[in-house]
C-alpha cells in the first residue's frame, strides 16, 4: 500500500491525464459508432505520427526548463530540403535523410548554445531559430515538390501486421521514437540531469552535474527530433512541403503540458506525453467522427485541456 | 548611470536602413500631395506599421512587468471578427468599436487574472490564449471570411485626417498619452519596479498584483484595437490570417527598441522606433525584390544579433573594449 502510494504521489499528473484519456475515449466509444475498435486507435497514433515525434523532443526541452518554438519550422524545412535533394538533385535519399538530421541537430546545438553561453530567453531564440528555417525552408522553393523516388512508396506502404491488429508505418516511427525517448528520459543520466537543471539549475551546477553540455544537448537532440517527424512526415505525404508544420510547435508544447510534464520544467514523464498524443488524436478523431462539429472546437478544445491542466499544475505546486 | 539615450541603437539602425533604401531607389523618400493626400513610401511604412506599432505599446508595458504577452495575434483575430460581426448587424461603429476593444480587454483581464492572480509563468498564462483564440475567432464568424462594407470602418485604416494617414494619427496620439500618464505620474515607476523585484515592490506597499494585471488588460486593448484596423485595412474579417506573427512583431519591436525582456525598465519612444525599424525593413525587403517567404530571415538574424548586444557577457566585452574597465 505504502509503495503505491508513493507512485501515487509522485505521478498524480500522469494519472490524471490517464483518467481524462480515458474519459475522452470512453465518451467518444460511447457517442460514435465503430469508434472503439483497434483500427480507430492505431489511427491515434499514426495521424499524429510527426506531432508526436516532435512532442518528444519538446519534452526533453521541457524537463530542462526551456522552450523550443522552432520545431514547426524545422519539420517544413527537413520536408523541402529532402524532398528538393532527391528529385532535383537525385541525392541517394539516406544521405539527403543524415543532411536533414544534421541540419535539424545542428541548428538545434547552435540555438542552445546561444542559449546557454549567452543567458539569452529561450523562447527568443528559438522564435528566430523558426523564422530562420522557416525562411530557408521557402528560399529552397516556394511550391510543393512531389516524390517519386519508389523507396518512399515502399516505406510508407508498409504495415505491420499483428492478428487482427495493423500498424501502419507511421505509428511504428512514433512508437520507435516514443520508446527511445522514454529510455532517455527515465533511464539515463543525461534524462536525470535535464530533470535537475529544470527544477533548479543553480542547485545542479553545484551538485557537478554537465549543465552548460546538457543544455545544448537537449536543444540538438529536439533540433533532431523535429528533423526526423520532417522526414516522417514527407513519407506520410508523398511531397515536400516548405509551409509543412505550420504552428504544429503550438500543439506539440500543448501535448507535452496535457501530459503532465510542468512546464517550468523539472518535472514531467515521457508516458504523459504519449497520452497526451492519445488525448489530442482523441479530440481530432471525436471531431471527425461527428462531421457537425468544425474544426475550429480542435483549437478551443485544446486551448481548454491547456487551461485546465496548468491550474491543476498551480494547485499542486501550491500545496507543496 | 547611463547618460546617453537608449534610442540610439535602433535610431541608428532605422536610419541606416532609410540610407540603404535612399541609395537603392532614389524615389523612396519621395512624400507628394495628391488630392491634398499625402502620398509616398514613408507614409505607406506609418499606415501599415500602425498595428504593429499599437501591439507594441501594449506589449512594451506587458514586458517592463517582467512577463510577455503571446496571444496579441489571437486577440487581433477575435477582435476583427467581433467588430465583422456587430457591423454586419447592422450596429454603429460606437458600438462595434466598444465591442472589439472591449474583447481585447476581456482577452487581457483573463491573461492578467492568470499571471497575476494565479502565478503562471507569462509564456504559458498567455499560451492557452493563443492556442484556443484563433478558434474562438472563427467560432465568431462562423469559418467565413465576412467582408464589411462600411466607409466609416474602412477610414479608420486607410483615412485622412487634414492630409494626414489616420490611423498613425491615432497610434501617435496613443502613445502621447501613455508617455504622459506613465512618465509624468508614477505609474510608469511603478511598473518598472513590479518589473525588476515583485516581492520587494509589494513590501513597499505597491498593489503588485493589480499593477501586472492592468499591464496584461491594456496590451489585450491595444491588441483589441489594433484587430479593429486589420480588419479595417482588408475591409474583412480573416480569422484564420488576421494578425498572424504580429505578436512575434511585437515583441521584436520591444526589444529593438531596448526595453529589457527581463523586465525593469522600459522605453516608450524605443519602441515606437523599433516597430518603425521592423516595418521599415519589412518595406526595404519588398523593395529589394526578396520574396514575401523569405523576409523572415533578415528579422530574424535582427533579433539575434539585437538579444546578444543586450546580454550582459557581450556588453562586458564590449564595455571591457570601450573603457577600460567597468564597474
Amino acid at each position: 500500500m505504502r509503495a503505491w502510494q508513493r507512485f501515487a504521489g509522485r505521478n498524480l499528473p500522469l494519472l490524471v491525464t490517464a483518467l481524462i484519456f480515458a474519459a475522452l475515449f470512453g465518451t467518444a466509444a460511447h457517442f460514435y459508432d465503430g469508434f472503439f475498435t483497434a483500427r480507430v486507435f492505431i489511427g491515434l497514433l499514426a495521424d499524429n505520427a510527426f506531432l508526436g515525434i516532435a512532442a518528444v523532443g519538446m519534452t526533453l526541452v521541457i524537463f530542462a526548463g526551456g522552450i523550443d518554438l522552432s520545431v514547426g519550422a524545422v519539420i517544413g524545412f527537413t520536408s523541402i530540403f529532402t524532398a528538393t535533394l532527391i528529385e532535383q538533385h537525385h541525392l541517394a535519399p539516406g544521405l539527403a535523410w543524415a543532411l536533414a538530421l544534421a541540419a535539424g541537430a545542428g541548428l538545434g546545438a547552435g540555438m542552445g548554445g546561444l542559449i546557454h553561453f549567452f543567458r539569452l530567453p529561450p523562447f527568443l531564440i528559438t522564435l528566430a531559430g523558426m523564422f530562420l528555417a522557416r525562411g530557408a525552408g521557402f528560399w529552397i522553393s516556394t511550391e510543393s515538390v512531389g516524390i517519386s523516388h519508389g523507396l518512399f512508396a515502399r516505406i510508407s506502404g508498409y504495415e505491420l501486421v499483428l492478428g487482427p491488429v495493423v500498424f501502419p508505418a507511421n505509428a511504428l516511427f512514433l512508437l520507435a521514437v516514443m520508446l527511445a525517448g522514454y529510455v532517455v528520459a527515465q533511464h539515463t543520466r543525461f534524462g536525470r540531469t535535464l530533470l535537475a537543471i529544470g527544477g533548479n539549475e543553480q542547485s545542479a551546477l553545484l551538485m557537478g552535474l554537465p549543465v552548460g553540455p546538457a543544455k545544448v544537448a537537449v536543444y540538438a537532440v529536439n533540433g533532431l527530433c523535429a528533423a526526423v517527424a520532417g522526414i516522417v512526415a514527407t513519407l506520410y505525404t508523398g511531397s515536400g512541403n516548405p509551409s509543412m508544420g505550420l504552428g504544429l510547435e503550438l500543439d506539440a508544447i500543448a501535448i507535452v503540458v496535457i501530459g503532465g510534464t510542468l512546464l517550468t520544467g523539472g518535472r514531467g514523464h515521457m508516458l504523459g506525453t504519449l497520452l497526451g498524443v492519445l488525448i489530442f488524436g482523441t479530440i481530432q478523431a471525436a471531431i471527425l467522427f461527428d462531421g457537425r462539429l468544425s474544426s475550429w472546437w480542435m483549437r478551443i478544445v485544446v486551448g481548454g485541456l491547456l487551461l485546465v491542466f496548468i491550474l491543476l499544475q498551480r494547485f499542486f505546486l501550491r500545496r507543496k | 548611470m547611463r547618460t546617453s539615450s537608449p534610442v540610439r541603437w535602433p535610431l541608428a539602425g532605422l536610419a541606416a536602413l532609410v540610407l540603404l533604401n535612399a541609395v537603392h531607389d532614389p524615389g523612396f523618400l519621395k512624400v507628394m500631395l495628391l488630392d491634398g493626400h499625402l502620398y509616398g513610401v514613408p507614409v505607406d511604412i506609418l499606415t501599415q506599421g500602425s498595428r504593429t506599432m499599437l501591439a507594441a505599446l501594449g506589449m512594451t508595458l506587458v514586458i517592463a512587468t517582467g512577463g510577455i504577452d503571446l496571444s496579441v495575434g489571437s486577440v487581433v483575430a477575435i477582435a476583427g471578427a467581433v467588430s465583422a460581426v456587430l457591423l454586419q448587424g447592422g450596429h454603429s461603429l460606437a458600438v462595434t468599436l466598444a465591442g472589439a476593444i472591449g474583447a481585447g480587454l476581456l482577452a487581457g483581464s483573463i491573461n492578467g487574472t492568470l499571471v497575476a492572480r494565479l502565478g503562471v509563468q507569462p509564456i504559458v498564462a498567455t499560451l492557452i490564449l493563443m492556442v484556443a483564440g484563433r478558434g474562438v475567432a472563427q467560432l465568431v464568424v462562423d469559418g467565413q471570411v465576412i467582408i464589411i462594407q462600411r466607409p466609416a470602418f474602412a477610414y479608420l485604416a486607410n483615412g485622412f485626417l487634414l492630409g494626414l494617414p489616420f490611423a498613425p494619427l491615432l497610434v501617435a496620439a496613443l502613445y502621447g498619452a501613455a508617455h504622459l500618464v506613465l512618465r509624468r505620474t508614477a505609474l510608469g515607476l511603478f511598473l518598472e519596479a513590479v518589473g525588476d523585484n515583485e516581492t520587494a515592490s509589494r513590501f513597499a506597499g505597491l498593489a503588485a498584483a493589480r499593477i501586472k494585471a492592468g499591464a496584461y488588460v491594456f496590451c489585450g486593448g491595444c491588441a483589441g484595437l489594433a484587430g479593429v484596423l486589420a480588419a479595417a485595412n482588408i475591409r474583412a474579417a480573416d480569422a484564420y490570417r488576421a494578425g498572424e506573427n504580429l505578436e512575434l512583431d511585437a515583441i521584436f519591436a520591444v526589444v529593438v527598441g531596448g526595453t529589457a525582456l527581463a523586465g525593469g525598465r522600459f522605453t516608450i519612444l524605443g519602441t515606437a522606433v523599433g516597430a518603425l525599424l521592423i516595418q521599415t525593413l519589412t518595406t526595404t525587403m519588398y523593395n529589394l525584390g526578396v520574396p514575401p517567404a523569405v523576409a523572415p530571415v533578415p528579422k530574424a538574424l535582427l533579433i539575434i544579433g539585437v538579444a546578444l548586444l543586450q546580454s550582459e557577457k557581450i556588453s562586458r566585452w564590449l564595455g571591457g573594449l570601450g573603457r577600460g574597465k567597468t564597474a
